[in-house]
């Protein structure tokens, strides 16, 4: 193992790129392996283009010796295993007089972003280099290169690499180690400052995985035991993990014809016991309005994940936004109290898709969860999640309650759900404005009630200190939600170093509002900045519309693709002073 | 989630599965007579009212589960059948029969008919099919005869109308049936048949709007027994379907598709293992 040099406590941001079939996804998730079994944490999103196949793909690592959860506002290293068509990437490859980039000089040029960069540019032969390894590829003598320099072994690269290719044979694996050799030698002399310190011993036990996988998880621990879902761009990856998994704990997910009839094959499953989930992304979610204002009237728990992408219509289906919070929170038609909940991070998707189950079943409501793209297909490194104990309960009538009253006006406003098979409760439920007895009408007085009922019970609910992230006490506040939480984070440690305190305010429970709670995170606060990615400052206008502020708030929004930093963050608070 | 089956009740009468909400129906509304055969059915049947769920989208004949006395849904338009696949794949102890009509089930619902005969679960659908929108008071259908004037379609659509039996065979649907309301005993009958049958039953209702389509009162004259007895070919059932004057009345075909497989057991005993592949 090589010795740190110098150790950077920010960690490292390596960028892997080329066109599709040159692998820079699997180099950079097999570094992120290595690194994290080497006792690092990291975090690897990716960019692609809208090819099927045969795009330009980059992998963004972000290594550090603590959990990672946002984009770096720089690279200090970039490799183009070759960089046809790297162009199209633009801003999103922070090159900077900082980066090492290292190419092959043969075949393509190097784009602009790298050469008027100022960055180092060093060339090797990669496609040369590999064919001194029958079957050998240039994107293991990158990851060799890139392993080397951050301070990782070769042992531990081929041991990621051998579990990576398990399933391709003994061949494949000794030509991808015999290339990381190479890329690892080269990497002998080359000067590099941003060189990791690994962890002396191993930690606590720690899970490498998507959002959206974590996502899926978080919706099977809630108790969900049906999906129905029509694949869309984010969204997929949670299906795929959640179909076979479903089948292993005796549930089901069902592929629908569109999304509309997923988010009806889900109410049907719920009224039917079971607690049901879909997942999708923006124009999934504007089919399955309609829907949700059902679930709503006829108090069927359901959850809809949305894994945001850039919109509106077909938008960017590959890259992250936060635009959906306007349609999540104000989408439907009527007066339809619901619950709108945020995941802030990879491994808080497991624990608020789990809270959303729980607090669905236990307020007979339909949930959205809004995650994004970002932290939807990033994998990171986090600390195993406790197993907590949030699983999902609905009140349910017992056989024989009768005179049964599906719609009781019951204190709380949560009235017991017969299930049906339970002798003597029949009923109909209904998007029709009902009575007590689900009967409809369009009486004013039961009109009145059913919307009181139906308000007071989200309204009343003690959600605890689940609402929101609240850290830190400095006078100024960044107020963000969403995959942008640990943006926010690291810029307040970064104006802690300067001396300036700040504190996170970041809401994960969007619906229903909490000003209660937002008053006491916001006590002594002297300027506030909110944090959003949509163009419409969608976020901004949310907070004016629904929460008192002592003071005016400043915004700082920007639409996808282009994650905000921590670095932008800090500037434009100290900026507004 | 499976709940215990109740014992079957022989004795059963069809007022049992009547609720006390009055329809909204107009007098002489041939839904009227549906919800009688659909009583009758369950009744002929003996199956416990809890066991039942019916299932509608919206519009006249979707109105139907609350006159019932059995677990019901009053959905959105065109979606019951989804619905209804939802709560079946994961009920499969319930008896699950979906109403719709033929704006519900053929124009905003066209789609997830395609796929329920397709996806083929084990529940019945009913089409009330009065060839107009009775709810919106008099708008074309996806049945309509093309040259029927109507405010919204001055001088007649001119478009030919849809074909729901043929369409249904074509799809996959498992049981394919015509009925007429103004018939309730034979299409209680029918209708119990459908529900005891495995797979996605589709049973199409002539059911007249004696509002809006006056001239369907003279339905109870045009229709008659099918001349031939169903057979297991769907294509040869879309053929006599195809060239039959359209109301030829009773069961047209009965498939031996396998239904879909609902959900099964666990095969892993708590939660800790699907998180093994995490493990760093």
């Amino acid at each position: 193992m090589e010795k740190a040099t110098g150790t950077v406590p920010s960690g490292v941001a390596i960028a892997f790129v080329g066109s599709g079939g040159a692998g820079a996804l699997t180099t950079g998730n097999v570094l992120l392996e290595a690194a994290c079994a080497a006792g690092l944490h990291g975090l690897l999103t990716r960019t692609l283009g809208p090819q099927i196949r045969g795009g330009e793909a980059a992998a963004l690592l972000r290594l550090a010796s603590h959990p990672v959860e946002s984009a770096a506002d720089r690279l200090d290293l970039l490799i183009g295993i070759d960089w046809v068509n790297a162009e199209r990437f633009g801003a999103e490859l922070k090159v900077g007089p900082g980066t090492l980039v290292i190419g092959d000089p043969e075949g393509t040029e190097p784009p602009p972003l790298v050469t008027a960069s100022g960055a180092r540019i060093m060339e090797l032969p990669l496609t040369e280099m590999a064919k001194a390894v029958e079957g050998g590829r240039p994107n293991m003598i990158a990851l060799g290169l890139a392993g080397r320099l951050m301070g990782l072994g070769l042992d531990q690269l081929t041991a990621a690499i051998g579990k990576f290719l398990s399933e391709k044979g003994a061949a494949a694996i000794a030509a991808s180690c015999a290339g990381i050799e190479i890329g690892f030698s080269a990497a002998a002399g080359i000067e590099f400052g941003a060189r990791l310190t690994l962890p002396e011993a191993s930690e606590s036990p720690r899970w490498l995985l998507s959002g959206n996988e974590a996502t899926g998880l978080g919706a099977l621990r809630g108790g969900i035991r049906f999906a129905a879902a029509y694949p869309i761009t984010p969204a997929t990856e949670i299906l795929e993990w959640m179909a076979p998994n479903l089948t292993k704990v005796g549930g089901l997910l069902l592929q629908a014809e569109d999304e509309l009839a997923a988010v009806n094959m889900i109410i049907g499953a719920s009224y039917g016991g079971t607690p049901s989930l879909t997942a999708t992304s923006g124009p999934g979610l504007s089919l399955m309005i309609e829907a949700l204002g059902l679930a709503t009237s006829a108090e069927v728990p359901i959850v809809i994940v949305d894994v945001m992408r850039g919109g509106p219509s077909t938008g960017i289906p590959t890259k992250s936004e936060q635009a959906d919070l306007n349609i999540a929170v104000y989408g439907m038609h009527g007066d339809a109290p619901h619950l709108v909940l945020a995941p802030q991070s990879v491994g808080d998707c497991l624990f608020t898709t789990q809270w959303a189950t729980y607090l669905a079943e236990a307020l007979q409501a339909p949930a959205i969860v809004l995650s994004d793209q970002f932290m939807g297909q990033a994998r990171a490194s986090i600390e195993r999640p406790a197993d907590i104990a949030f699983v999902g309960k609905r009140a349910v009538a017992a056989a024989g309650s009768t005179p049964y009253k599906r719609y009781a006006l019951a204190a709380g406003g949560v009235s017991p759900m017969a299930i049906p098979g339970t002798p003597g409760c029949q009923y109909t439920a209904d998007g029709l404005t009902h009575t007590e007895t689900g009967t409809p009408t369009s009486g004013a007085q039961h009109h009145l009630a059913q919307l009181d009922k139906r308000h007071d019970k989200l309204d009343g609910f003690d959600y605890g200190n689940h609402w929101a992230t609240v850290e830190g006490s400095g006078e100024f506040a960044i107020l963000t939600w969403g995959s942008l939480t640990g943006a926010a984070r690291e810029a307040c440690e970064q104006l802690a170093a300067e001396g300036i305190a700040a504190r996170v305010i970041s809401p994960r429970l969007l619906l229903p509002t909490r000003p209660g709670q937002m008053a006491k995170a916001l006590e002594g606060v002297t300027r506030i900045l909110v944090v959003e990615q949509t163009h419409g400052a969608q976020f901004h206008r949310y907070l004016r519309a629904h929460y008192d502020f002592p003071v005016r708030l400043q915004a700082l929004n920007r639409p996808g693709p282009l994650p905000i930093t921590a670095q932008e963050i800090c500037r434009a608070l100290k900026e507004g002073q | 989630m499976t709940m215990p089956n109740a014992e079957p009740r022989p004795a059963a009468k069809a007022s049992d599965y009547r609720s006390d909400v009055k329809p909204i129906w107009c007098p002489g509304c041939g839904d009227h007579h549906v919800l009688m055969a659909f009583t009758r059915a369950f009744a002929q049947l003996g199956l416990p009212r809890e066991q039942i769920a019916v299932i509608s989208g919206i519009g006249c004949s979707s109105r139907i589960p609350a006159y019932t006395n059995c677990y019901g849904f009053h959905g959105i338009h065109g979606r019951s059948l989804a619905l209804a696949a939802g709560l079946k794949v994961t009920r499969p102890d319930l008896t699950v029969v979906v109403a719709s009509g033929d704006g519900d089930g053929y124009s905003i619902g066209g789609n997830h008919f395609l796929h329920a005969c397709r996806r083929n679960i084990d529940m019945t659908y009913v089409v009330m099919d009065n060839h107009i929108y009775g709810m919106t008071k008099g708008q074309p259908s996806p049945t309509t005869e093309p040259e029927l004037d109507t405010a919204m379609s001055p001088g007649g659509t001119g478009l030919r109308p849809f074909h729901p039996l043929v369409v249904a065979l074509a799809s996959g649907a498992n049981f394919v049936a015509r009925c007429f309301s103004g018939n309730p005993n034979e299409t209680a009958k029918v209708l119990a048949e459908a529900i005891q049958h495995p797979g996605f039953s589709f049973v199409e209702i002539l059911s007249p709007c004696v509002t809006f389509r006056p001239d369907e009162r003279k339905w109870k004259d045009l229709v008659h027994p099918a001349p031939v007895a169903a057979t297991d070919d769907p294509g040869r059932a879309a053929r006599r379907i195809m060239t039959d004057d359209g109301f030829n009345i009773g069961v047209l075909y009965r498939g031996d598709r396998i239904p879909f497989r609902p959900a099964g057991g666990a095969s892993v005993p708590d939660l800790s293992e699907l998180s093994a592949e995490f493990e760093i």
